[in-house]
């Protein structure tokens, strides 16, 4: 009964937080406080939203760049996880290794982008890279100090019940990872998208961020806030999905939220 | 008792370097289980006897010295030497079933099979109807059921236990004492069993190795002499409290030596 409590009361205050946001929002513009140059009105918002929908273009947008998104990053997370989880586990590869990650990871991806566009053009591969240089070196790390953090009792008990060094990845460390791995996943995706707007707004003909950059030209700050909120939508529900994923993937899983 | 020798350590030495000192945690141990026999070795903190198991189980490696199990020697972990921790070290991601099924799974035993014996010694334990249930649903005490369960399912030549029921409360350590000297009755696994408990040790153990600390090596060896089959009504037996008497005086001497700096 208490947790359900705890619960509602947790959707109330999330609700009042977005309530409060927009409506000094509304006061700033209904109110005529700002320029409508500087901040368009909600209605404004809703309705160039609303144009896009109807001429297709929201779509057409927002399934460009998820799918940029998805394609760096997916190509960011099969390379991590294998990388990371050798890192964890032998100290000579991560000597080997971890120098270069370091460095790399200090390396701001947009100083990257001209080599990029020098070595790769301007078709789709060079967006994923940028998506991929901008999440794989954290999230390598990531999975790394994930899988250190795997309870040494709980190798040396698969140890003993005679798993080989293959069962042990795949059976124990793997598995206990998880919900650890699942976390970092949801961080670096929406890192992703921060990437993925510098990568749209370089070089791209389609995608929220090519719109954003566009419309600054024509001074369209509707559209603009249009695509930001879009943005923040599509993040909001990959967060929601990986919640989701989380529990359905480690169900097992003991968060501090369940205790009762 | 005079089967014959399952496990035996011989001269084992353990030194590892801290900040560049060397330590001396094991110095010449010398011990052997007979088969089905019930060992136990009591010893105070420090005095090496974790890592010693973990040597005999093959998690840790020794200086010089060596674990023979039936006579060949062994130096890194395997099914023949089950080990039951203090921590549960439960897959807290499979059901009790599924823990228990472990070891048979690596082991590639088909699934129909694998579940029967599994079943048969979550039902030594005391556990049955509790097969689906998650390690976090379960209490401490049965939380080490299930893990000496799954060791035993494996069927190991020896089971080593390092302090198994260290973290329990006094009430429940007992039951599992009784429940532990009952599979050992009903299965004639031999057992090694570390402990610095001493009621714990002359309560369980047929012979008690009594360790010395720093450096930690075998100072005595006695033979447990209690009429009857061990339980909570052991505890009180003249016999019980003499031998629970003469570890105590070695222990204390220890102490004594300890405090002294020798």
């Amino acid at each position: 009964m208490k947790k359900n409590i705890a619960k509602d009361n947790g959707k109330l205050l999330s609700g009042i937080c977005f309530a409060l946001i927009i409506g000094f929002w509304c006061v700033a513009t209904y109110g005529g406080l700002v320029s409508d140059l500087f901040l368009p009105s909600p209605t404004e918002v809703a309705r160039k939203i609303v144009d896009m929908a109807k001429d297709g273009s929201l779509w057409a947008n927002c399934w460009e760049s998820t799918a940029r998104v998805l394609v760096g990053w997916i190509w960011s997370v099969i390379v991590a996880l294998p990388v990371g989880m050798l890192m964890a586990n032998s100290r000579k590869f991560c000597a080997f290794i971890q120098p270069i990650i370091e460095f790399a990871r200090y390396l701001p991806v947009v100083a990257l982008v001209p080599l990029t566009l020098l070595y790769l053009g301007i078709d789709e591969t060079q967006k994923y890279t940028i998506i991929f240089l901008g999440t794989f070196f954290q999230l390598v790390l990531m999975v790394c100090d994930t899988v250190s953090g795997v309870d040494q009792n709980m190798i040396n008990a698969a140890k003993t019940l005679g798993s080989s060094k293959w069962q042990i990845y795949k059976e124990v460390i793997f598995p206990a990872a998880l919900p650890g791995l699942m976390d970092d996943f949801r961080l670096t995706i929406g890192w992703a998208w921060t990437y993925l707007v510098v990568a749209e707004m370089v070089a791209a003909s389609n995608g929220l961020g090519y719109m954003i950059l566009k419309s600054q030209r024509y001074l369209a700050t509707d559209t603009i806030f249009a695509g930001l909120i879009l943005i923040g939508l599509i993040g909001l529900i990959t967060d929601w999905i990986f919640r989701i994923l989380t529990r359905i993937v480690a169900p097992w899983q003991e968060r501090l939220g369940d205790k009762k | 008792m005079d089967g014959k020798i399952k496990l035996q350590v011989r001269d084992l030495s353990k030194i590892y370097e801290d900040n560049g000192r060397e330590v001396v945690a094991l110095k010449d141990v010398n011990l052997e289980v007979k088969e089905s026999e019930f060992v136990m070795i009591v010893g105070p903190s420090g005095c090496g006897k974790t890592s010693l198991i973990n040597i005999i189980g093959g998690l840790d490696t020794a200086s010089s010295g060596e674990v023979l199990l039936d006579g060949k020697a062994v130096n890194r972990p395997g099914a023949d030497r089950g080990m039951v921790f203090q921590g549960y070290s439960l897959f807290p991601w499979l059901s009790v079933q599924k823990n228990v099924e472990f070891g048979l799974k690596m082991k590639k035993v088909p699934a129909a099979e694998r579940a029967e014996h599994a079943r048969k010694y979550i039902r030594l334990v005391g556990l049955e109807g509790f097969e689906d249930a998650l390690p976090r649903q379960l209490s401490g005490g049965m939380k080490q059921r299930v893990a000496i369960a799954r060791t035993l399912a494996n069927e190991p030549e020896v089971l080593l236990m390092d302090e198994p029921f260290g973290a329990l409360d006094a009430q429940t350590r007992v039951v599992m004492q009784e429940l532990l000297a009952d599979i050992s009755r009903r299965t004639g696994t031999t057992i090694l069993f570390i402990t610095h408990d001493i009621d714990e040790a002359v309560l369980l153990g047929e012979r008690i190795y009594v360790m010395s600390r720093r450096p930690g090596t075998v100072r005595d060896a006695i033979t447990v002499d209690i009429p009857g089959e061990r339980d909570h009504n052991s505890l009180v037996l003249p016999e019980f409290l003499e031998t629970k008497k003469k570890i105590m005086d070695m222990l204390w001497q220890e102490s004594q030596d300890a405090a002294l700096d020798k």
